[in-house]
């Protein structure tokens, strides 16, 4: 690989770059990211491999192993490029036919297209999940193998830094991320520009730049995607802010359980490295800056900032009073500039196509898009971008399709251990940092769990606070112990053992939490518990005074019970069961032995939806179950 | 040249480094052996009191053998939501172990993470390398007979 | 070195730039009350008992006194009813952890808290930190350390160290508010332990 030495040089590459590929056409497959390998993406990615080299196309189609393309569900996805054709849950078995018929014989293979109704649909912005999306960042996923930096470049990579080191002075550059007003988009929405220039104008010879790829919010994916799809993008901004801030050094603090996304990682550095584009003399500019990778261990509160930073040093990464700002003293007491994944990605958007462009998206004081990753009870999951101000309901019910097996929408969590659940009656809220936070959530780094009729709010809080009790850093009594004893209520109410008092004395250790921890974890710790006792109260005395779950969720207040006439004596839920709890034959009504069912709930998945036998009760007893009694026959199978 | 000395060496012998160092130990022996710990913090010059507080404070870490196939099942909350406590349940009835624990015959480690990032196979389990969405108490179990 | 002109409780207290709170407070017989705080040690923030209310810019903020320095200009007030609350809901809370000890019963009697309104846990360690801190910053022996993480943490010796330091030392034991050090180790020998008897989760 030639060593670029100026931006003359990266332009001649990119020309280099893109004639050799003129009138290629590229299949796109996720086999560079992790669910799309989970899907088997690699068989379907090898498949066509093979299927391309023997039917002699070896020259006019190349097979792009890409990272997240989104709509997870439909994997494995094969994209069309530049055609525009867009296979969804592709077998091994449908290769073959691709190659012949799309790729040779230019015809769409009908069966493995979207279908909208009864409408097949060939383009991707023709799909409603994709179509409601404003794609400027996670688009570039399927152009791009995250292993050849060509890719990334053949799209303009690069160009904005070149741009920045040969024409601008960092204040210039410092200038524009301030008046883009590009917000924080790890959870804050604190002001990057602001965040720069307090680095700029703290008096240091050494200052670090920092990526936070912990991602710990549980639901949370983008950063994945962003880094396994296209390392470079987050690259590129890293270096752009490094020369603004003045920064030699920089880290990228990245999660061990995302080991594609570190593999990754490590190949783009290497490759940024050959063509200098980072390291000593960065394209000839005279400007030096290298990167470190440094894994997480499995902490959440080390992805607080200034935890991070003390995890950089080797420490335990618990948090440190904010009254010193980390852009002043930060990693080993030097001004570090700390920010999210996505944000550092914006920054070459922002460079190449100008402030006018990017504060055009989105509303007022909230620009740009953000990436969500839509999950939970939802039709089509997937990471979902869209300008900010779009309303939870497009995101939901537009892009997300709805939800799952015709059910109730109930609630959306939304930044995660630290954010709040939003009700139905709020679904046209336009999401953006401001409007979130009002509602007694927050934007967080832009987890969206889509809750159904089927969720207990009370348990949805209880499996927060059971979260935080053992992600705290357990170093300050208003977090460790109020969040021990809020845990230990919503025990209580979730085993049909709360009391009356139990809401007053959460509201109580919530103020304190919110008035006297040290850090952002104990601070919002309270917030789950909050949002959910202030839109779902009813459910919570529905526990307490009743005894009673109206989701069916909380173990000890629910039964499973088999309902006598209903049953057909298939025996699927006797075999299924793993405690032997169900008792039953051939033509005998199934029973189940409430003293040794274990309420996992495997009986009541299993029964066939056309019988529907198994059902839960909760809040009343449950009726005496009978002994040895006959099927009773339906009358349809009688005739 | 020992383990532990050739880890530390290839950071270059830095104290920053402690997490990095001592994760690449854990992904070699599947767990952090007293001896190798007690021998970090003599060659980094980091007492031993510093070096458990870092090794209990982070879950990657384990200071007890591990199983030769580990089975993590996801708690993240869109799992969650999805039924992952039931999944954990059956889980663990099929191999008779509870989450932190290892079979008595070192075949297999269970454990619990809180989130691996691929929701829409909620809910997950990943084994070794693998991922896999919902299996059945039967799928389970050919999942485990499959590996030695 | 610098100075610094503020206002506590009415009070106005000029001193070095670089001074916290607390101390600031303190040359002015303020005493604002504290259970994890020592001179002789780096300001922990742990207990957050010494939290007051300040007013900067016209903005007001609840911060810990042992930890934020003090500026010009800051008008800080240590006994609102609002800092009053935060105090008697902690002390509270260690209550439960401490049901006991002298030194928590009677700083939360002051704050009205005359019977606990948590179930008692009775580690009787409220993980103030001043032994692991005293023992690291001080003595650097590092005899004893925090383990665990959340609701997990708790102290720890380290036999190897302490079988020889600690006998002949045991000056964290006056340091401990809930006096558990003195009255669970005075005369244990720990030859006959492990490290891993003292890492399993009690």
């Amino acid at each position: 690989m030639p060593r670029l030495k100026s931006n003359a040089d990266l332009a001649k590459l990119k020309k280099q770059i893109l004639s050799k590929r003129a009138g290629k056409r590229y299949i796109a497959i996720n086999a560079a990211g992790t669910c799309g390998l989970a899907y088997g993406s690699d068989k379907i990615y090898k498949a066509f491999v093979d299927e391309i080299k023997k039917q002699g196309l070896s020259k006019e189609v190349e097979v792009r192993a890409t990272g997240c393309l989104g709509f997870c569900e439909n994997s494995p996805k094969v994209m069309i490029l530049p055609d525009d054709i867009n296979y969804f849950k592709v077998k091994l078995e449908d290769v073959s036919e691709i190659v012949s018929k799309t790729l040779v014989e230019k015809q769409v293979v009908d069966r493995l297209l979207y279908k909208d109704g009864s409408k097949k649909v060939v383009k991707i912005n023709d799909i409603p999940f994709y179509s409601g999306q404003s794609r400027i960042i996670s688009g570039n996923n399927r152009y791009i193998d995250p292993e050849n930096i060509d890719d990334y470049i053949a799209l303009g990579g690069y160009s904005a830094l070149a741009q920045v080191l040969g024409k601008m002075e960092p204040k210039d550059v410092l200038d524009i991320v301030k008046k883009s007003n590009l917000r924080g988009r790890g959870g804050g929405g604190f002001p990057t520009g602001v965040k720069w220039e307090t680095s700029v104008n703290a008096p240091s010879d050494i200052k670090y730049v920092i990526v936070n790829a912990d991602e710990g919010d549980p639901g949370a994916y983008m950063n994945r995607a962003l880094l396994e799809g296209n390392p470079h993008s987050v690259l590129e901004g890293l270096i752009i802010g490094a020369y603004t801030v003045g920064a030699c050094e920089g880290y990228i603090y990245v999660r061990q359980e995302y080991p594609l996304a570190i593999k990754h990682l490590y190949v783009a550095l290497d490759q940024a490295r050959e063509y200098g584009l980072l390291g000593k003399d960065i394209l000839g500019s005279g400007f030096d800056f290298d990167i470190i990778v440094h894994q997480g261990a499995g902490a959440f509160v080390s992805g607080e900032s200034s935890a991070l930073m003390t995890a950089i040093e080797g420490r335990v990464g618990e948090p440190r009073p904010k009254y010193i700002r980390t852009a002043v003293s930060g990693v080993r007491e030097k001004p570090s500039v700390l920010n999210n994944v996505e944000t550092w990605a914006n920054v070459p958007l922002i460079i190449n196509n100008g402030i006018d462009w990017f504060t055009g998206i989105g509303t007022k004081e909230n620009y740009g898009t953000k990436i969500f990753s839509l999950v939970g009870k939802v039709n089509n999951t997937g990471l979902v971008e869209v300008p900010l101000g779009t309303t939870l309901r497009q995101i939901i019910f537009d892009c997300g399709g709805g939800i799952r097996k015709g059910k109730k929408f109930k609630a959306v969590q939304t930044g995660g251990p630290s954010g709040g659940c939003i009700p139905a009656s709020m679904l046209d809220m336009p999401v953006d940092f401001d409007q979130l936070a009002k509602a007694g959530s927050m934007m967080g780094s832009g987890g969206m769990i889509v809750m159904d009729e089927d969720s207990c709010m009370v348990d949805m809080a209880r499996y927060f606070l059971d979260f935080l009790a053992f992600e705290s850093c357990g170093k300050c009594v208003p977090c460790r112990e109020g969040i021990r004893q809020m845990l230990k209520i919503l025990n209580r109410i979730c085993d049909g053992k709360g009391v009356e008092s139990d809401i007053r004395t959460l509201e109580e250790l919530a103020d304190l939490l919110k008035d006297a921890s040290l850090c952002a974890l104990g601070q919002t710790a309270a917030n789950p518990v909050m949002s959910t006792v202030k839109y779902f109260r009813d459910e919570y005395e529905a526990h307490i005074k009743d005894k009673r779950c109206l989701a069916g969720v909380c173990k000890s207040l629910v039964s499973y019970f088999i309902v006598p006439e209903k049953c057909q004596a298939c025996q699927i839920c006797l075999r299924e069961c793993p405690v032997s709890a169900i008792k039953g034959e051939k033509n005998i009504v199934h029973v189940i032995d409430q003293s040794k069912c274990t309420k996992c709930g495997s009986c009541i998945e299993v029964c066939p939806a056309k019988f529907s036998a198994v059902v839960k009760i909760s809040g009343k007893p449950v009726p005496q179950a009978p002994v040895r009694m006959e099927v009773t026959r339906k009358k349809e199978a009688r005739s | 040249m020992k383990q532990v000395d050739r880890v530390i060496a290839s950071y270059n012998n830095d104290k920053n480094a402690l997490i990095q160092i001592l994760l690449q130990i854990q992904k070699e022996n599947r767990w952090l052996p007293e001896e190798e710990l007690r021998r970090v913090g003599k060659k980094l010059d980091i007492p031993i009191n510093q070096i458990y507080h870092i090794t209990t404070f982070y879950k990657a870490f384990s200071l007890v053998p591990h199983g030769r196939h580990s089975l993590a099942v996801c708690l993240g909350t869109a799992c969650h939501v999805r039924g992952a406590p039931r999944l954990l349940d059956k889980v663990s009835e099929v191999l008779g172990i509870k989450p932190g624990e290892t079979s008595k015959d070192m075949k297999y480690s269970l454990s619990t993470v809180n989130c691996l990032g691929c929701c829409a196979l909620g809910p997950v389990i990943q084994v070794d390398d693998e991922y896999y969405s919902d299996p059945s108490s039967t799928e389970l179990k050919k999942i485990i007979a499959e590996r030695d | 070195m610098k100075t610094v002109s503020l206002n506590i409780d009415g009070k106005a207290v000029t001193c070095e730039e670089g001074k916290t709170l607390i101390d600031a407070a303190d040359s002015v017989g303020i005493k604002i009350p504290t259970l994890c705080y020592n001179e002789k040690l780096a300001p922990y923030g742990g207990c957050r008992i010494c939290t007051v209310e300040i007013t900067k810019n016209k903005k007001k903020r609840l911060v810990t006194a042992c930890v934020y320095p003090v500026e010009e200009g800051l008008e800080v007030k240590t006994d609102t009813p609002e800092v009053k609350k935060i105090r008697a809901t902690v002390l509270d809370l260690l209550l439960a952890s401490s049901p006991t000890a002298k030194n928590v019963l009677e700083m939360a009697k002051q704050y009205g808290i005359t019977k606990r309104h948590f179930e008692a846990e009775k580690t009787n360690c409220i993980l103030c930190g001043l032994c692991v801190r005293y023992c690291h910053e001080v003595k650097k022996a590092n005899a004893i350390g925090f383990v665990g993480r959340g609701i997990e943490r708790r102290v720890v010796f380290f036999p190897e160290i302490a079988t020889t330091v600690c006998a002949s030392c045991r000056e964290c034991f006056s340091l401990c508010p809930t006096a558990k050090l003195p009255s669970e180790t005075d005369g244990v020998s720990f030859e006959n332990l492990t490290l891993g008897d003292f890492l399993k989760v009690k």
